[in-house]
């Protein structure tokens, strides 16, 4: 309930006001309702975790956009941002000597994907607060920028972690399950052999758990706090917000900031997961984090906008690109239904916003 | 000619301190004097009207005494302390508001946010984490808009969803909440419909019960006569008059407005 007080606190009257507000909630009931029927293995517990370990990407990028968006910019440098920390994280952890204790090469995969996101945030940030160039500008020379020094760090390959134990981190599971010993954390247990191993049930994807945790904290951040509601304030109008004291170049350098740094968790997320850094790696999840963000809800003019929408608008990206590999659709089509997805939101959103004037 | 500070206070409050004392205030911009050494003062409990053709000097005037901007010349005094502002913010933090046409609001939040914007109340959650208290401001907002007998039925809806006049009402509870000591309203009955209108001026005589002093900046002579007390009439950067309401009637004040006090003087 938590979540999703915000936006259920008032029925409206007016019926169309009312599909125009839960419209999205109702057309991810609609998807999963097509799969299930018409794709099999669809519905599944298995298929489930798999959606969401793969969305946990575009979800961690679509929190940070939400804050932006919600504060009147748009920050479209968090695709190659992600990629610029997926190299740095991967070249910190492949540079360090092989001796060097495993946590501290996570540790500093970490810090280094941190540290070149906050950088990128930083300079978009001051220049868009400060400078007042517009957000749009800046972020795109920012796209560029990170692209060119991701490629230049890396001399144009996908940097490649050996080390021993990474792939696990980003891709093991909280709880396993062995119907014939019953739980286990964190690991396997260790004789398994052959048919028995094929019976573990693998529970809760680090990624998911590390998902549903950042989204708990973003919604938390958005809806409790006082960096929230000045979040809203500048967005919906920020000459009021500076004459009631809010500190908004401030507020907006924080946003930015704090796009950036969720482009970075993804990208080092990718690195545990493929074991490898690549500059492109975010290059596809740039337009659907923003499709996510808008389809939830959010107003591209600021001001609007929830977490709990931003979840149901990845969660229908996600399943629609899940769904349609699924159904052996070729692949393609993905961009076309997200795309059409984007454009029916925004029309939908105008057309709520006439029916409340 | 002009009314002195002790009669032009409401009656029965003859010996109060005025709030705020103008003196000889000045400003030009380049060439142009908008403001040339104007001096009034208003007290506890008075409706000030400021009236005037455009570029008359009202908003200059009011925007120096609001922090927008400095003065050239003259002095300010705030509970006869001498005083300068160095900003807008600096102004409100010493008790004078003004509320804009523009009503500096934010459209899509509630009541209760706009009242506390940027001046929110935390409470602390397991010892560190620092979250708003809603309950707290929605039920401190809830009481300041009964005290000023504003009808708005749904506190928590983003206050577009509100009428123009309502809007207003939480700008001016907004000022009330944060102890304002001098509220400047600048044409606020503006771009409102009439019922509307009466309720912002009603709002007026509200905030006069209560003892906080209003500047009402207006084009329309009607919302001035129905409310203030006293009025000051400005021409080309002058003040051209000050009249008690009680002693005068349109036809002077239109007088003092477009000059025909000078036209006869000069012709006779």
């Amino acid at each position: 309930m938590h979540l999703a007080d915000v936006k259920l606190r008032s029925l409206p009257g007016n019926p169309l006001v009312f599909v125009g507000r839960y419209w999205s909630w109702f057309f991810l009931l609609l998807i999963v309702l097509f799969f299930s029927l018409t794709g099999p293995g669809f519905f599944d517990l298995f298929n489930f975790q798999s959606i969401g370990a793969n969305m946990a990407f575009i979800m961690l990028m679509a929190l940070g956009q939400t804050f932006v968006i919600i504060s009147g910019g748009v920050d479209l440098s968090t695709g190659y941002v992600m990629g610029l920390s997926a190299i740095s994280a991967s070249l910190a952890i492949t540079n360090l000597p092989t001796s060097t204790p495993f946590a501290l090469l996570i540790l500093a995969g970490i810090v280094a994907g941190l540290i070149s996101g906050l950088i990128a945030g930083m300079i978009s940030g001051i220049i868009i607060a400060r400078l007042h160039v517009p957000p749009f500008i800046v972020t795109l020379g920012m796209l560029g920028i990170a692209r060119g020094a991701a490629f230049l760090l890396s001399g144009g390959q996908p940097v490649s972690v050996q080390t021993p134990g990474v792939g696990q981190l980003g891709n093991g599971y909280l709880l396993y399950y062995v119907p014939t010993t019953g739980f286990s954390f964190f690991h396997l247990p260790a004789d398994l052999h052959g048919a028995r191993a094929r019976d573990v049930v693998q529970l809760l994807p680090y990624q998911l758990i590390v998902m549903i945790l950042l989204v708990l904290f973003c919604a938390w951040l958005l809806s409790r706090t006082r960096f929230g509601r000045h979040t809203y304030a500048v967005g919906g109008n920020a000459e009021a917000s500076s004459r009631a004291g809010i500190p908004v170049a401030r507020h907006i350098f924080m946003v930015y900031v704090l796009s950036a740094l969720f482009a970075a968790g993804a990208g080092i997320l990718y690195v545990f997961r493929f074991t490898n850094g690549a500059a492109d790696a975010g290059d596809p999840l740039l337009l659907d984090s923003i499709a996510a963000v808008v389809i939830g809800g959010a107003s591209l003019f600021g001001g609007e906008g929830t977490i709990i929408g931003t979840l149901i608008g990845t969660l229908i990206i996600a399943i629609i690109q899940n769904g349609l590999v699924i159904v052996a659709v070729a692949p393609f089509w993905q961009f076309i239904a997200v795309g059409t997805v984007i454009i029916l939101a925004v029309l939908i959103d105008q057309a709520k916003e006439r029916i409340t004037q | 000619m002009e009314v002195t500070a002790g009669s032009s206070a409401p009656a029965g409050s003859t010996d109060v301190q005025p709030i705020l004392q103008v003196k000889e205030m000045y400003k030009r911009f380049g060439g142009l004097v908008a403001v040339d050494r104007v001096s009034f003062e208003i007290s506890p409990g008075e409706v000030l009207g400021l009236l005037g053709d455009n570029g008359a000097g009202k908003s200059t005037l009011i925007k120096l005494i609001s922090g927008v901007y400095r003065p050239d010349g003259g002095s300010l005094l705030l509970d006869g302390q001498e005083v300068s502002f160095s900003s807008p913010l600096d102004a409100r933090s010493k008790g004078i508001e003004t509320i804009y046409q523009d009503l500096a609001l934010c459209e899509n939040l509630d009541a209760s946010a706009n009242i506390f914007l940027g001046r929110e109340v935390r409470l602390r959650r397991l010892g560190i984490l620092r979250e708003l208290d809603n309950a707290y401001m929605l039920k401190e907002a809830k009481e300041v808009i009964e005290q000023l007998d504003i009808q708005i039925p749904d506190l928590r809806k983003p206050i577009r969803l509100l009428s123009g006049g309502q809007r207003q009402a939480v700008a001016i509870a907004r000022a009330v909440y944060w102890n304002a000591r001098l509220m400047i309203m600048d044409e606020p009955t503006a771009a409102l419909g009439v019922p509307e209108q009466l309720k912002v001026l009603q709002l007026v005589r509200t905030l006069r019960e209560r003892h906080i002093p209003v500047i009402l900046i207006s084009h329309n002579m009607q919302d001035v006569f129905a409310v203030a007390d006293r009025v000051i009439v400005m021409r080309r950067g002058r003040k051209a008059g000050e009249r008690m309401i009680k002693e005068t009637d349109d036809k002077e004040i239109v007088g003092l407005m477009v000059g025909t006090d000078e036209l006869k003087q000069a012709q006779s």
